[in-house]
């Protein structure tokens, strides 16, 4: 009898010294920084002076009517669009017709997976020379193809810039997204394929029929990380432009980085912080539920 | 699959498009750190180096590129191990404890995995220099290690769910105290998702770069991706010298991708395939 209440005592304080590390440092890293950050947005602050002065919603208010925060929004909004509509289709018809040729095709797996090996930060420093309209790759391929005129200044032209950043984007993440319906589509049983021959279904019947309407939660799950993603870009595009040429690649990530740590507003900058946090959690969660009902 | 040859023609034309897409910036990569300033400005980008020179690398080494990997080796290695550690004790209360909180508490954790870091980025630069670590490598560990726990603990308590039972039973009948039955059973029987999530981590802190732009500012305190970006500020003009710095720190990632292949991607993927 006493042993097993010594038992159930030395249990007890297992479970909390086994939680206790977890939970130190989700408070101290993440839990205490989200409150910060949103009592920081009511002060105006350079982070090093004493003097924190508390302005109420003047933060807010500025948020609201700062153009160039609405422009950095609408650029993360044009990446999560083209991003969506450029990666995930791609990204599943490689990975269908990479499952189609079977073993032979495992080369070409291997080889589209080579970009997921590098980090954004040097995938952002090589594309800024692949870009240079001198020395570059792309310029070299259009003098090749004698395209020379379509020649631009992909990163220096403020109309171009952001699409050429997309297309960076594009290149980096197709291979996880490729990855991911790979894996998915090995899960459809192979007997479904099996029974759609017998029943004479064409390729595309096939393809439309029952390999997309079975591959749709996994489509789903593609659009919400891709979504979510988009609203965080920060390495790539900051390696490569900086948010410029004239503010024309500025996204809310870049955007809260120089106010905070080139201007040293840390009261406005957790203030754009902040309204990350919401427009992201909110998204997701829109997103999230979205999907769910659908499945249901 | 059988496949008309029509379309199987076209297929193929695709793929090797998509080759060329994929794996054209790397070969450029390459090819263009075994040149020297000379060879860039006079021949064209196709042109093989006329006499392949070693001298990039040997700028890149003069710099700071063993500190800056080093730095890297320490600050990953250290962090994962943390996680590893942190995250299977807390996995193994949550798949196995019964007591009042361990639901809400477990999703409260999970629902960490949500978070963006940017909003946390801000208070962490000023904690940071508030107690002492900023510019310092152990700065980091602990908001690399907070922020891969939600996403860890996920992992590992998903899969210590699937461990039988009847192990721990036989072990507790055998006198093992909970340590023990943590340390001798689970432990090793997690083994498969221990390493997911070591390769998970450890990729993703391999390349992390905002929190190490922030926290860190001298050169010999960074690491490896904050020095790709302070040898691109040096050296903006010699573009063969940064080619050749960025071939060489894609170099561990394709060794390890060779190494483990299928270990790598299933690591690489684990943040992906949670729904």
């Amino acid at each position: 009898m006493t042993k097993a209440k010594d038992h159930s005592i030395s249990e007890k304080l297992g479970i909390v010294l086994f939680l206790l590390p977890t939970l130190i440092f989700i408070g101290i890293y993440i839990v205490y920084p989200i409150i910060m950050s949103f009592w920081l947005s009511f002060y105006e602050w350079d982070g090093i002076s004493p003097k924190k002065e508390f302005v109420k919603f003047k933060n807010w208010s500025a948020l609201f009517t700062d153009s160039v925060f609405w422009h950095s929004l609408t650029n993360n909004i044009k990446i999560i669009i083209l991003s969506l509509l450029i990666q995930i289709p791609l990204a599943i018809l490689i990975a269908i017709i990479i499952d189609r040729g079977g073993k032979k095709f495992d080369i070409f797996k291997s080889l589209f997976y080579l970009p997921m090996l590098m980090s954004s930060v040097a995938i952002g420093v090589l594309f800024k020379y692949v870009y240079d309209p001198q020395f570059g790759l792309i310029s070299a391929i259009l003098n090749l193809l004698h395209l020379e005129n379509l020649a631009k200044d992909w990163l220096g032209d403020p109309s171009i810039a952001l699409y050429s950043v997309i297309a960076v984007i594009c290149w980096q993440y197709i291979p996880f997204y490729m990855i991911f319906f790979i894996a998915a589509i090995s899960n459809i049983p192979q007997e479904l394929y099996e029974a759609a021959k017998i029943d004479g279904a064409t390729q595309t019947q096939y393809f439309w029929k029952i390999e997309i309407p079975l591959l749709l939660p996994s489509i789903k799950t593609a659009c919400i990380l891709s979504l979510i993603g988009s609203l965080k870009y920060f390495d790539l595009i900051y390696v490569m432009t900086e948010g410029g040429p004239a503010g024309a690649t500025e996204l809310m990530a870049t955007y809260m980085y120089k106010n905070a740590f080139a201007s040293f507003k840390m009261g406005y900058g957790s203030t754009i912080a902040s309204a990350m946090f919401i427009i992201i959690t909110t998204a997701g969660l829109i997103a999230y539920f979205a999907t769910r009902q659908k499945e249901a | 699959m059988g496949m008309r040859k029509e379309i199987k023609k076209w297929f193929i034309v695709f793929l090797i498009i998509w080759v060329l897409i994929a794996d054209l910036p790397f070969l450029f990569m390459a090819f263009t750190s075994f040149k020297t300033q000379m060879d860039l400005l006079t021949g064209a980008v196709w042109e093989l180096p006329k006499q392949p020179t070693f001298s990039n690398y040997l700028t890149v080494f003069k710099g700071n590129f063993i500190s800056y990997f080093k730095n890297s080796v320490i600050a990953v290695s250290l962090s994962v191990v943390l996680i590893l550690l942190i995250s299977s004790m807390s996995a193994y209360v949550f798949a196995r404890a019964k007591f009042k909180f361990n639901n809400a508490l477990y999703s409260l954790i999970i629902a960490g995995m949500a978070i963006p870091i940017h909003v946390t980025l801000i208070p962490i630069y000023l904690l940071t220099k508030r107690i002492g670590v900023y510019d310092n490598i152990f700065g980091l560990i602990g908001p690399y290690v907070a922020l891969s726990l939600p996403m860890s603990v996920f992992i590992l308590t998903e899969f210590m769910r699937e461990i039988p039972v009847e192990f721990e039973e036989a072990a507790k009948i055998d006198g093992c105290s909970f340590f023990r039955i943590y340390s001798n059973i689970i432990l090793p029987l997690s083994r498969p998702a221990l390493i997911t999530v070591a390769i998970y981590n450890g990729t993703y802190l391999w390349n992390e770069f905002i929190f190490a732009l922030v926290l860190t500012s001298s050169p010999s305190k960074r690491t490896l991706p904050l020095g790709i970006w302070d040898f691109q500020g040096q050296y903006g003009s010699d573009i063969p010298a940064i080619m050749a710095f960025l071939t060489l720190s894609l170099l561990p990632m394709l060794i390890a991708y060779i190494l483990g292949q299928d270990k790598i991607i299933k690591g690489m993927m684990a943040g992906a395939v949670k729904g």
